[in-house]
């Protein structure tokens, strides 16, 4: 069996699967339930200065799929709305009785140091694992010049960084805000102030949708309302880019990354983790089903991981960064084409009219004497742009498959067809090796 | 009416409360969170099967989608513009061999094909639109005479009332509808819908019906053509075919439609006719019909007899099995010989011959046996009522087997007289195409006036 204990910027934790600072782990009763349902670690809702925090109803909304599946989750919630007093006393109690697992106070205070030389004792003093600092709450609190009021200016995420790193000797992980034009800027700001770790994704501005008879978005409060932080399976493609940029990006490589962001399953969990991240948290999966998920995703990942010959999680971590790479260096040689394998083909033709009315034309629709639909890959035209493989609703039935162009690896630097190609290939460093998985 | 003829037999134990129970929605409407979850399995398919095959041309992924995105009206308008009768269409389609049959997740791999008829069944049951879903087009000031208020006729005059034209339809029942009054099982239509149907799709405005007209008694074509700038045949098939048995006329012999009709119209079950032990022969979907429907009204033994196998039977799987479920016993292979008469001439059963196929072609074994019965319901085919026909005009329509012949545009040999549903040839016997027969026969008679008026 794989062993799933990770050492996570010096925190220990007997599986990579974290709950994060969300309403799950917003007081004792709902952490001692998630201990025993096997999580290995919970970030505690993220603690202000008292008076705490007051919450509105209603707090959430979602983003339905097809079948009202949510997609994504929307919420309003501020940070804890109970004293720090009882929080941290029953911070002190939970770990006291859960010693293996890892308990990481998340913590949102105003911009003055004062107020977090003060805090920081206080909170190393429940005998928590570490801190997290909450720099990307979108909404209400940025408002008052916290949470991503912070994260979207690297010059303060530094700052604070640096007096939470001066007056605690805990591990300090920083949560960035995806709510930023380039997440590498406050990751590198955490890193230079001392950070252990960043943690990303927070949530995302979001209106999930309308009450169109009385023309206010959900959630509604009162006749109004406001938007909330988006999150869910919806953002796992926004959050895996933003681990990727900043496990990749040279200026932070090698910092610890604890992944958020749609992680519902051990499939997920695998992917944040081969992106560089060294444990993965999760809210909106454990929202929506409850904490009994931590057992499917443990089962999942470790099975995987035998199957692959992985004996534990830092064995991949990281393992798909240096196939993640800039576009100027993908092969420009590389072909695939499609092929619609016609024993599974069910002939609803939706490969066939979504490559013909908004790609390439490459697929022709042949009818027969007996009116029956052959759909066929016309190759000349095909460039191999995955649209009709995504469309079709039988698994497998279409493939892109690999073509022997018989021509070597060529990246855009080197590609003659590029009018600025020697200035390219002088300026930047060559093509970084890629590696097989 | 020929149950007349049955008056001499019991009536059912069990009280019209108890019988109605029997007669319910056979398939269930779909609640809102059943259409939710059936909607969303549709593919919405390019050039989609299901619409491909649908006699009458309906967008089966358009509404079903419109459904989905719970804008039930416009699913609603979807269906009927095509099909003004999809409400009735919706409950007696065979879907199992039309659009469920097409759809591709009924693909092997699946076999779970989208439950089309349901949806459409929600999305007109529904619907919440506030008055007629069509507008009339200006007035033509021409006026078409439509014979017969069965589907056919019905979809004719709703679509030439559209097009702006006035429309009397001349109907010898006393109800509207046709068979989805008089002939569909019970189970298959329930409550008034016929009835509701008719109202709603009268409600467009600009058609009249009279009832109790009767082509070739009170009314004659020549008379309809003289008066009216075109007259469309609705006709049905109104003849039930004979087996051409000695003892056919006999108390406790009739037509299974005759029965079907009775059971309809009933306002109490309890008081109908009820054998104790019934024979139904025929294969087709009426036969199934008429069996299970004896069955649940009480009888203790309902054979059907079929001269073929399973396989060679019109009625379709689904309907078959619907038989069995129902404990019909089927017993194939087997031929009418001789009508069974007790002292008093009245049915007691029938004898039948073996048969098999011999050189390829049907053929009595000369083996014989006997099926007690108190009653023989017929159900081997309608052909088309001649007497309705007979007129010195009407004599004068092209036939075409046993049918009346009609071109691409369901013209009749004779100018101005057009024919559609059951009554013509080619068809499949089925509402829907009656349906679809009805709209193009009435674009074509709204082109063929206007065209007419353009080039003189």
């Amino acid at each position: 069996m794989a062993d799933l204990s990770i050492n996570f910027c010096g925190i220990k934790s007997p599986n990579p699967f974290w709950l994060a600072s969300a309403p799950p782990t917003d007081k004792a009763y709902n952490v001692v339930r998630a201990f025993e349902a096997g999580w290995g670690g919970v970030v505690w809702k993220t603690l202000g200065e008292d008076p705490a925090a007051v919450n509105v109803s209603s707090r959430y909304s979602a983003h339905y799929g097809k079948n009202r599946e949510v997609l994504g989750f929307n919420n309003i919630e501020l940070i804890t709305d109970r004293s720090l007093e009882i929080n941290l006393r029953e911070i002190t109690q939970v770990k006291k009785d859960w010693p293996d697992r890892a308990i990481i106070v998340s913590l949102m205070l105003p911009c003055e140091e004062k107020l977090w030389a003060d805090i920081l004792p206080l909170v190393e003093a429940t005998g928590a694992d570490g801190i997290e600092l909450n720099f990307g709450c979108p909404h209400g609190m940025p408002e008052r010049g916290m949470g991503a009021a912070v994260g979207q200016v690297p010059e303060y995420v530094e700052m604070v960084t640096r007096w939470c790193k001066t007056h605690s000797k805990l591990p300090v992980i920083v949560k960035l805000t995806p709510n930023i034009t380039d997440v590498r800027a406050p990751a590198r700001a955490a890193k230079n102030g001392g950070a252990d770790a960043v943690s990303l994704i927070n949530t995302i501005n979001s209106i999930t949708h309308l009450d169109l008879d009385r023309m206010v978005a959900y959630p509604v409060v009162g006749n109004a309302s406001t938007h909330g932080g988006y999150c869910g399976s919806a953002v796992k493609p926004i959050a895996l880019n933003m681990v990727a940029e900043i496990a990749r990006d040279p200026a932070t490589k090698g910092l610890p990354i604890s992944g958020i962001g749609g992680i519902g399953n051990w499939r997920d969990a695998a992917e944040f983790i081969a992106l560089g991240c060294g444990s993965v948290q999760v809210c909106t999966a454990a929202m929506l089903h409850g904490f009994r998920i931590v057992e499917e995703m443990k089962d999942g990942l470790s099975r995987w991981m035998d199957e692959k010959g992985y004996k534990n999680i830092s064995e991949f971590s990281g393992k798909a960064v240096p196939n993640t790479t800039d576009w100027k260096y993908l092969d420009m040689n590389y072909q695939v084409i499609a092929q619609i394998n016609q024993d599974d083909c069910i002939k609803c033709g939706r490969c066939y009219v979504a490559c013909e009315d908004t790609s390439h034309q490459s697929i022709a629709q042949l009818i027969d004497a007996a009116g029956v639909r052959t759909y066929e890959v016309i190759k000349e035209e095909c460039v191999g742009c995955n649209l009709c493989e995504i469309t079709c609703p039988v698994q497998g039935c279409i493939t892109m498959v690999p073509q022997q162009t018989g021509k070597p690896y060529m990246n855009w630097t080197q590609d003659p067809r590029n009018p600025r190609a020697e200035a390219v290939a002088a300026a930047i460093p060559a093509a970084p090796e890629l590696v097989q998985g | 009416m020929m149950i007349e003829s049955l008056k001499y037999m019991p009536q059912p134990t069990q009280s019209n409360t108890a019988l109605a129970e029997h007669f319910t929605d056979l398939a269930p409407a779909l609640t809102a969170r059943q259409a939710a979850i059936e909607s969303s399995r549709c593919l919405y398919c390019y050039d989609a099967p299901c619409t491909r095959i649908c006699p009458s041309e309906i967008d089966v992924a358009s509404f079903i989608r419109n459904i989905h995105d719970e804008n039930i009206n416009g699913a609603a308008a979807g269906i009927l513009k095509q099909n003004i009768l999809g409400g009735s269409c919706a409950r007696v389609c065979p879907t199992e061999i039309l659009c469920e049959d097409a759809c591709v997740r009924n693909h092997d791999a699946e076999g779970q094909p989208v439950k089309i008829g349901l949806l459409q069944r929600y999305a007109i049951d529904n619907m919440t639109i506030q008055g007629h879903p069509f507008q009339r087009a200006p007035s033509t000031g021409k006026k078409i005479a439509v014979v017969g208020a069965g589907p056919a006729g019905l979809s004719c005059a709703h679509r030439l009332a559209m097009l702006g034209n006035d429309v009397v339809v001349f109907e010898a029942k006393e109800k509207s509808g046709g068979l989805n009054e008089y002939g569909i099982a019970k189970y298959k239509l329930t409550d008034d819908f016929a009835q509701k149907e008719v109202d709603f799709l009268l409600g467009i405005g600009g058609i009249e019906i009279r009832h109790g007209q009767t082509l070739g008694g009170n009314l004659q074509l020549k008379d309809l053509h003289a008066q009216y700038d075109a007259v469309f045949l609705g006709l049905g098939l109104g003849a039930s075919r004979q087996l051409g048995l000695t003892g056919e006329d006999a108390p406790g012999l009739l037509a299974a439609v005759d029965y079907i009709a009775a059971l309809r119209q009933a306002d109490d079950l309890s008081t109908l006719p009820l054998p104790a032990r019934a024979i139904v022969i025929g294969a087709g979907n009426t036969a199934i019909d008429m069996a299970v429907q004896i069955q649940r009204l009480g009888a203790e033994e309902v054979t059907l007899v079929y001269r073929r196998g399973f396989e060679a039977m019109s009625a379709t799987e689904h309907e078959q099995h619907i038989a069995k479920e129902n404990q019909v016993r089927m017993r194939t292979w087997a031929q009418p010989q001789q009508v069974l008469l007790d002292d008093a001439g009245r049915v007691r059963g029938m004898r039948f011959e073996k048969t098999a196929i011999v050189n390829g072609r049907l053929a009595g074994t000369g083996e014989s046996f006997d099926i007690a019965a108190d009653a023989i319901f017929k159900a081997i085919g309608q052909s088309l009522d001649d007497s309705g026909i007979s007129d010195p005009l009407a004599s004068m329509l092209k036939r075409e087997g046993d049918k009346i012949h009609v071109d691409a545009q369901f013209r009749t040999v004779l100018p101005g007289i057009y024919a559609g549903g059951d009554c013509v040839a080619p068809g499949q016997d089925l509402t829907v195409q009656a349906v679809q027969h009805g709209k193009l026969a009435a674009h074509a008679i709204h082109q063929d006036i206007q065209s007419k008026l353009e080039a003189a």
